[in-house]
């Protein structure tokens, strides 16, 4: 790479040639306003907030898009380019109501921070609304284009990070809505419920579906006993919604939030992390030993189970049984739980907080949700909602004093903590199918191969002498590569050169689901994944098998491993979707 | 998706999209070719682009509804186009538009019930000569009066 040298409101500063002028102005320090923009994505350049001047040019040139040369100079801000991305910002207004009080992204919008930052005062060009109406028909994720400034990163998220192609520019011209083909629904279209889109949307066009409503009316209901699951990567999610470094791990506060908000017990899903490892570890020594479709591809990500029904449902054999660790903690709870409490499990409302939006559509997607005779799963909530609800509430997070998880379905290893990175279901599957195998333990549990950003990160484990191969994916558009590598194997009667692959629909893991605080890129999906890695450094235990409340629902009520009992459980099936319901 | 034998493709227009199956640029030519033999972009034609081309129905669905070339709905089986242009339109091309939507029972864009006619404003037909100008599946009329409508439709019941 060659370096160029340029000057930024006349700051010289060293950048690789092909650098964007906008990220050349940040390594001068100087900030330039964006507002389509997004590190996540190619420059697309649909709003124009980031122009700039060349000097000795009379051009004015986008930031974001435009590649840096030798000897360029350029000018970031004067009276004229103030005007100019003031009109744009007021001209964007022109289409976008301005009932920010009653928004779900008051205070958290980049429209609203924009307009401030500019200080708009007044709406100079008549306004003119898009008279869509609101798409409510998905269980997980809101459209509503009477918000959308069409930037196009819901579009961009959807087709190029997540292969998904749900959503799409359709129309022309101040008609255009982001949306599926064909005027579908979204719940018709090939709409996974990543909510990729809704964590990068700027405006409250694209959101999760609110349910905060439903947790507030069963904790008030005497005849309910809400019972709290909360996920592995809701730990270091939550703590920016406070003001805390990215990364920090609060659990023993979000324990003590949750019981505060009226929980009547609250557990952890790593202890259902711990679980699905033990089932999914002995699946896959199974179909090793005794044979199955090879190689086995991980179960826990619901949107990734979505996509793979729509689009390769001749590879439904390869996927493993298991449920997510959310499903099973659902159904262990409605079962043993209820039974070791002394609750009928009819009381029992079962409430999850994840990462992601997909999980509220997970959660009653058939009836193997409800394998304990009950919905295993009532509700789900997001970690943007318990946050906006621990807003709502008397509760000062940042002082509340640590508390622990209930028992006995709230203690875990490291292993089950590290599933909402990346990597991490595969590196905890290894952890615990190593022992199966060998019967020794690792002598250095760490799988450093798996861990990550890479789109596409394989290694090889050695598993005292065997060798077996594993793939991690993260971000939906890159599964097709490994799959495709199945599909032909499959054809050709032969086998993809996998024993085992996990597959997470957002990037970096469940760390950047599209449920999380807004914002993520990959500075922030590095520093929430470092917590949790720091998080299974410092666990007594640091794999599933270890876990001794797993041991103990083994001993006292499921039995075996892959056993009847588990497999009724903590065990699905999968079916072909269509790509488009109608 | 039940395909019914009114949105079957022709062998041609199948051998067309083969040929085209792998050059870049081929959406917009195929999409032209089905709606040069349909009318229309319908919804299973556009299912069968996208099996045949190996694109995304959506990709297919924002390039039919950028380009205002391209229908999404059949039109009746005698078009009227109204000409626009600015020499129709100030020879009073609204008022023509009026009428017809008027005696058809049907605004712009629609299809009578009967499916006999659909009604489109175009842009300049190119014989400003004549303003206004409005056309009948080839059939051009021109210095087109209110009281002529009346008889244009009844030509084509």
């Amino acid at each position: 790479m060659s370096i160029v040298h340029v000057k930024i409101n006349g700051i010289p500063v060293e950048v690789e040639a092909g650098t964007t002028v906008l990220h050349a102005a940040r390594a001068a320090g100087v900030r330039i306003p964006t507002l389509c923009y997004h590190d996540d994505l190619v420059p697309f350049g649909s709003c124009g907030l980031c122009i700039v001047k060349q000097e000795g040019s009379a051009k004015i040139i986008r930031a974001c898009a435009a590649p840096v040369h030798e000897g360029l100079s350029v000018i970031t801000d004067d009276p004229e380019i103030f005007e100019v991305r003031k009109t744009i910002l007021e001209l964007i207004l022109s289409t976008h109501p301005s009932s920010c009080l009653t928004c779900i992204r008051n205070g958290e919008c980049e429209l609203q921070d924009l307009a401030a930052e500019f200080g708009i005062r007044e709406q100079p060009y008549e306004v003119r609304l898009s008279d869509e109406p609101k798409d409510t028909s998905s269980a997980s994720i809101v459209l509503d284009p009477e918000k959308c400034i069409k930037c196009g990163r819901c579009v961009q998220v959807c087709q190029d990070l997540q292969g998904t192609f749900a959503l799409e520019f359709i129309g022309r011209g101040d008609g255009t809505c982001m949306a599926p083909a064909a005027m579908l629904a979204l719940d018709d279209s090939p709409c996974v419920k990543c909510g990729q889109c809704a964590a990068h949307c700027p405006v409250g066009a694209i959101y999760e579906k609110d349910e905060i409503g439903a947790f507030r009316a069963a904790v008030s209901d005497p005849k309910k006993k809400v019972v709290v699951q909360i996920a592995p990567s809701i730990r270091v999610g939550l703590s920016e919604t406070f003001g805390l470094p990215a990364g920090t791990v609060t659990t023993g506060k979000i324990y003590a939030a949750l019981k505060q908000l009226g929980a009547y017990a609250v557990h952890d899903t790593n202890f259902s992390a711990d679980l699905t490892i033990i089932e999914e570890g002995h699946e896959l020594v199974g179909r090793i030993t005794k044979g199955g479709a090879m190689p086995l591809l991980t179960s826990c990500c619901p949107s990734w189970i979505d996509y793979v029904e729509k689009y390769y449902p001749d590879l439904l054999d390869h996927v493993s049984s298991c449920k997510s660790p959310m499903q099973m903690h659902g159904a262990i709870t409605k079962t043993f739980y209820a039974e070791k409490a002394g609750l009928d499990p009819s009381e029992i409302f079962a409430v999850a907080i994840m990462p992601c939006t997909a999980k509220k559509y997970e959660s009653k997607r058939d009836e193997n949700m409800k394998a304990s005779g009950f919905q295993d799963v009532d509700l789900v909530l997001t970690t943007r909602e318990l946050g906006r609800l621990i807003k709502n509430s008397p509760v000062d997070f940042l002082k509340l004093e640590e508390e622990e998880a209930d028992s006995p379905i709230g203690e875990y290893s490291g292993a089950g903590t590290i599933f909402g990175a990346t990597g991490g279901v595969m590196e905890a599957a290894v952890r615990t199918a190593y022992n199966v195998v060998t019967g020794k333990e690792m002598e250095r549990v760490e799988v450093e191969a798996v861990r990550g950003l890479d789109e596409i990160k394989k290694g090889t484990v050695d598993f005292d002498g065997t060798p077996i191969r594993v793939a991690v994916v993260h971000g939906l558009s890159h599964a097709k590569e490994v799959l495709d590598e199945i599909r032909e194997a499959n054809a050709n009667g032969t086998k993809a050169p996998y024993e085992f692959i996990e597959i997470m629909a957002c990037r970096g893991g469940c760390i950047a689901g599209g449920g999380q605080p807004y914002g993520a890129n990959d500075i922030l999906r590095k520093e929430r994944s470092e917590g949790l890695y720091a998080d299974d450094k410092k666990s007594t235990f640091r794999c599933s098998h270890q876990n001794p409340s797993i041991l103990k629902l083994y001993e006292d009520f499921l039995g075996s491993p892959n056993g009847e009992k588990a497999h009724h459980l903590l065990h699905t099936t999968y079916q072909e979707r269509p790509l488009y319901k109608a | 998706m039940s395909e019914s034998n009114e949105n079957k493709f022709s062998p041609e227009l199948l051998s067309f999209i083969n040929e085209w199956k792998d050059k870049p640029g081929n959406l917009i030519m195929v999409l032209h070719k089905v709606q040069e033999e349909q009318d229309y972009i319908s919804r299973e034609a556009a299912d069968q682009v996208a099996a045949l081309l190996d694109v995304p129905l959506a990709t297919i669905w924002g390039v039919v509804s950028f380009y205002h070339f391209f229908k999404l709905t059949k039109p009746g089986k005698h078009n009227i186009q109204i000409c626009m242009g600015t020499a129709c339109y100030l020879k009073g091309a609204q008022p023509l538009i009026d009428e017809l939507a008027k005696q058809l029972a049907i605004e712009v864009n629609e299809v009578t019930d009967d499916g006999l006619f659909s009604l489109e404003a175009v842009r300049c037909v190119g014989c400003c000569g004549l303003a206004p100008v409005l056309t009948v599946g080839g059939e051009v009329f021109g210095k087109v009066t209110k009281d002529q409508i009346a008889g244009i439709i009844a030509k084509y019941k």
